[in-house]
Formats: C-alpha cells, sequence, structure tokens
C-alpha cells in the first residue's frame, strides 16, 4: 500500500486527509462519482459474465435448432431436429441413467458422511486443525491426479483395493468392466475429493447452532446420535438444503472422472465411456459429440435437454430435502 | 464426564481412520511413482517408497512437455487469482458499503449465477474462441475466469461484517473520492480475505481440467492437460503418470501445508452464508 490506512475506526483517517488539500471537488462530479461508481466496480463481473456466461448460454440454444459442425460453413435450420434424434439415440438414454446412477451413488453416501464426520469434529477436540486439514486434502488434489491415483488402486491385477479384497476370499473384480462396478469405483473418487469439503461446510453451520440446546437435551437424556438428529440437523438444514443442490448440480454435470478412467484403464474407450459404454455419462456423451465430431448442433440440444435435467433433478431434490429434514419438534 | 470418555476415544479413532483415508491415496501414489513398473505385480504390493522417483520424474519431463506445463500453468493460475482478488474486492465494497439502485436484485442475480451449470454453454464459447483465435492460447484460460461470482459474494460477505461504515464516512467527510475510499480504505481492511480468497482461487484455476482440455493443444499444455495426456497412452504406465501427478500437485501441497489453517477459516466463512 501506498499510504499507511488506519487499522481501526479510532484512529484518525490520515490517509483521505490528505484529498481534501487538493481542492474542493465540483459538486456535479462528486454526484457523478457516488451515484455512478458503484456500477463501475460492479462491472467487470457482469461484463464478463454477458460474455463468456449468458451469451454461451444463449446462443447454445440458438445453435441446437441447426445442422451445424466445425467443418461445414453453412448451417441449416432444422428446428427441432437434433432433439428428436436425440431423444431416439438409445445411447443418450444410457448417459441418463449412468449419470443418476453414478449422481445417486456418489452424492447420498458422502453428504450423509459429511453430516455425521461434522457431528463427530463439532465439539471440542485436539488436533482440530490438524483434523481438519487432513480432510481438506483429497480437495486439493485435482480431479486427474485422483482418477489416475484411484484407476491404480481399482486396478484389476495389481491394485491395491483388490489385494485388501482377497484378503476376504474376493476374488480379482474388473472394475472397469462391468456397469455397477465402475459406477462404485467412480462413485468413489468423487466421494473422496468432496467428502471432507462438505464435512467443513456442516461443521461451519454445526458450530452456529446454540449450545445450550445441547445442554438442555443432554440433561433431559438424549444421546448424541438422537441430538443429531433431533436438534443438529433441524437446525442446520438450510445449509443441508444448499449443499445438496450444489452436489447435485455438480453431479449432473460429471465428466473428468468418466474420461480419464476410460483413458487410465486402457479399456479402450476414453470418449465412450468404456468400451460398453458401461460409464459414459450424460456430459461426456456430449463431449463426445461436440468435441470429437465436432457436431456442434447435437451437441448443444444435449447440452440443453441435460440442462433442463440439472434444473429437473435439482428441483426434486430440493424439494424432497425441504421436507424430509424435518422441522424442531 | 466418565461416561464420555470410551465414546471420546471412539470419536478419535474413527476421526483417525478418516484421516488415515484421506491421506492414504496421496502417500501409496508417491510409493507407486518411486518404483519400477514391475515392482507392481509384486505380492503383496511395495507400501514403502523405492529410490526411482528422481529417474521417473525425469522420465515425466522427456515424455511430456511438464516444463512449459508448469509455466503455463502458474500464469494462468497466478493471473486469474490476482485479477479475481482485485475484482471481487471492488465488487464486494460496492456490493458491502455502497448505495445504488437495484443493488439487492443485482447482488441476488450475482449468487444467482453460481447455479448455471457452467458446462451448458461450453460449445458456443468454444466457437467464441475459433472466432476470435484464442484457441491454443492461455487468454482463452485467462480472460473468463477473471473474476467470479463466487469471489464476488465472498468478498461482499466479508467486507459487510468486517469493513466498518463510519470509517468510510470519514473518509467522505474529508473529501475522499469513491475510488480514494477503496484504495485507502478497503484494500486493507480486505486483504486477509482476499488473500485466501486468492489461495482458493489458484488452487481451483491450476486444478482445472475440461475447458484447458478442449480448448488447448497437447504440444502447449496446462499441467492438467500434460497429465491427461500421460496418462492416457497406450500403455499402462502408472509409474510415469504417478510421478507426473505428484511433481503437478507438489505446489498446491506446499500453499495448503504452509496456509491450510486460513484456507480452511476461508471455506467454512464462505459457503456457510448462501
Amino acid at each position: 500500500m501506498p499510504t499507511r490506512a488506519p487499522g481501526r475506526p479510532a484512529a484518525p483517517p490520515s490517509a483521505p486527509m490528505r484529498h481534501r488539500r487538493r481542492g474542493v471537488r465540483s459538486p456535479l462530479l462528486h454526484r457523478l462519482d457516488v451515484k455512478g461508481s458503484p456500477y463501475a466496480y460492479i462491472a467487470p463481473f457482469f461484463l464478463l459474465f454477458c460474455a463468456f456466461g449468458l451469451f454461451p448460454l444463449a446462443y447454445t440454444a440458438w445453435v441446437s435448432l441447426h445442422e451445424w459442425t466445425l467443418l461445414s460453413d453453412t448451417q441449416t435450420f432444422i428446428g427441432v431436429g437434433n432433439f428428436s434424434t436425440l431423444f431416439q439415440d438409445e445411447y443418450f438414454w444410457n448417459a441418463t441413467f449412468n449419470t443418476l446412477s453414478i449422481g445417486i451413488l456418489s452424492t447420498v453416501p458422502q453428504l450423509m458422511l459429511a453430516i455425521w464426520l461434522a457431528h463427530l469434529l463439532n465439539r471440542p477436540l485436539r488436533a482440530q486443525t490438524f483434523l481438519r486439514i487432513t480432510l481438506l486434502l483429497p480437495n486439493v488434489t485435482s480431479v486427474v491426479a485422483v482418477v489416475v491415483i484411484f484407476s491404480q488402486l481399482f486396478g484389476r491385477d495389481f491394485g491395491l483395493i483388490n489385494w485388501v479384497l482377497s484378503w476376504f476370499g474376493a476374488g480379482s473384480v474388473d472394475w472397469a468392466a462391468g456397469t455397477a462396478t465402475s459406477h462404485v469405483a467412480i462413485s468413489v473418487m468423487i466421494m473422496w475429493r468432496w467428502t471432507g469439503y462438505n464435512t467443513l461446510i456442516y461443521l461451519a453451520a454445526m458450530q452456529a447452532v446454540p449450545r445450550e440446546l445441547y445442554e438442555a437435551a443432554t440433561i433431559d437424556g438424549a444421546n448424541g446420535f438422537t441430538q443429531l438428529r433431533k436438534i443438529t440437523i433441524p437446525m442446520i438444514k438450510p445449509t443441508i438444503v444448499f449443499t445438496v443442490i450444489v452436489s447435485t448440480i455438480g453431479a449432473m454435470q460429471i465428466l473428468a472422472e468418466p474420461l480419464l478412467f476410460g483413458a487410465t484403464t486402457g479399456s479402450g474407450g476414453m470418449i465412450t465411456g468404456g468400451p460398453d459404454r458401461q460409464f459414459q455419462t450424460l456430459a461426456l456423451y456430449i463431449y463426445e459429440h461436440g468435441f470429437t465430431n465436432f457436431d456442434f448442433g447435437y451437441a448443444s440440444a444435449a447440452s440443453w435437454v441435460m440442462f433442463v435435467f440439472v434444473v429437473l433433478v435439482a428441483g426434486i431434490n430440493y424439494l424432497f430435502t425441504r421436507r424430509s429434514a424435518g422441522g424442531l419438534r | 464426564m466418565r461416561r464420555n470418555s470410551a465414546a471420546r476415544r471412539l470419536t478419535y479413532l474413527t476421526l483417525l481412520a478418516v484421516g488415515f483415508f484421506s491421506a492414504f491415496p496421496l502417500y501409496y501414489s508417491v510409493v507407486v511413482a518411486s518404483r519400477h513398473n514391475s515392482a507392481l505385480a509384486e505380492v503383496p504390493p511395495p507400501l514403502l517408497p523405492g529410490g526411482n522417483f528422481f529417474a521417473n520424474v525425469a522420465r515425466v519431463f522427456d515424455t511430456v512437455p511438464f516444463a512449459l506445463a508448469l509455466m503455463n500453468s502458474f500464469l494462468v493460475a497466478g493471473s486469474i487469482a490476482l485479477a479475481t482478488m482485485f475484482l471481487s474486492t471492488l465488487a464486494g465494497f460496492a456490493f458491502a458499503k455502497l448505495r445504488f439502485r437495484g443493488k439487492n436484485a443485482l447482488l441476488l442475480m450475482t449468487v444467482g449465477t453460481m447455479m448455471v451449470p457452467a458446462q451448458l454453454g461450453i460449445i458456443p464459447l468454444y466457437m467464441l474462441m475459433v472466432k476470435i483465435e484464442w484457441t491454443g492460447s492461455m487468454y482463452a484460460l485467462i480472460v473468463p475466469a477473471l473474476v467470479n461470482a463466487f469471489g464476488v459474494f465472498f468478498m461482499t460477505q466479508y467486507l459487510s461484517r468486517a469493513l466498518p461504515t463510519e470509517l468510510l464516512e470519514a473518509g467522505r467527510v474529508d473529501g475522499c473520492t469513491t475510488w480514494g475510499l477503496f484504495w485507502h480504505v478497503v484494500l486493507p481492511v480486505a486483504r486477509p480475505a482476499a488473500a485466501v480468497l486468492g489461495m482458493l482461487t489458484f488452487m481451483s484455476a491450476w486444478n482445472d481440467y475440461f475447458w484447458p482440455l478442449v480448448v488447448l493443444t497437447p504440444e502447449n499444455p496446462t499441467v492438467q492437460v500434460a497429465l491427461s495426456t500421460l496418462a492416457s497412452g497406450y500403455v499402462n504406465d502408472y509409474v510415469l503418470g504417478l510421478a507426473g501427478t505428484a511433481v503437478g500437485t507438489l505446489p498446491l501441497i506446499i500453499i495448503f501445508a504452509v496456509l491450510g489453517k486460513q484456507i480452511i477459516g476461508g471455506i467454512m466463512q464462505g459457503a456457510v452464508k448462501g
């Protein structure tokens, strides 16, 4: 900072003093400054959002109504042609099923585990900071790193997970090959990366719950689990709703995990999510059509349908969480 | 109290187990990265690091342009972080402390944009980049990410709490312009939160994968793009992939080890109020 600024209100504001000596500004300029500068300060965000967020979004709708590829210069308007082709494509429905399956497998256990862990952490414990840092460590790791690491762990022949399972007499599982097993493997990767993050968010919400509620419950003889169910969860419901929505939106767009899992397990299908499309998600389906076939019109149509799905599923989850998480009784 | 001590021990045990599962995959990746591919076929698998790490890292640099990738990633993540810190503080100041028409609606819109699935617009965004000839260039990564809704919201939250209104009023009385207030009063107060935001932004920009994969070429990659090239070879060279992963993750682990406490504080403060 070029000038020393006052750190607390009590200190004399020395820096602004210097401005006064520069002379009195005209009232018009002053009015312009006060009325106008707030808009100038928020303008960068809104300009960038319009150029790189809103415009592409709206343009997707326009492109989706055309026969539009990278290679051809002419674009033909075909109305809902892309959409009707899409709805007849069984690979599209396969991708929809995979997205929902991986989405449920990765988010439901993850958020429940996160609530429980936050509940455990929400008490005076030693080494709080250390525990929290360890919990967040996976979230610092990139998606690429996570999938590379876990593809090795989930390896069919020499993977550590199959080795541990063999202690219990299980034969070696070809994780990437099956529909269910590949969904489990991908969900584990997502869970590993995000559980700690959601734990911290729940923990922050739990710390705002008044202590007296727990003290009263303890006097009434309620054990830890009852307190979690009857006090904590109802009290942090807004946060739960928030995380459910955010996780749903994230889960509906899963792409990097299946893409890289297909690549690193060498099963042949990088773009298709395995040779039998057993773990191709919607986002990966869009990627396949948009960026390997460069069929922009068709991929845009798929994007819009995915968007509708996201809104639908997020809406359903919103209503469901708001109702079922229960109120204080 | 006595009744609690068994439960307490169970709590510690559970949390330690969770900590183990969080850290172990990273540790094991270093174990694999420091050995030969042949060691992977051993039963039981090796659980301690071997002596081959630096030789494997050297192979990484021979296989893909990894030095260039590291440089590109530092450039991209660094510029995005600096720009986001500055522009978010600016917008956060306006939303938290200045009066203007339509403020609440605009703030609500800002928060609302966080809910828009980013991948929806990726095809036109790519077409746009082709049109302005930014494909293959770092501009395509930096410019769209200069400021984001989360940053604006995060700084708005912080400044409305931490910046005393009297301080601004005193500055006004002394004839400070709005920009003067921002420069001399707001920035110093905002510094701790902006630093946390900068770290969070740096980490997510460093880890960004999909958009760089789409818009860059393997010849001029970021770290994540180079890693995915390494990992998707025809022959499964896990050792090579994991050695690259270790080097590519190291900068973030260092940042996190030094500033972990602040970063966690930032996540916990920023995310809840939504």
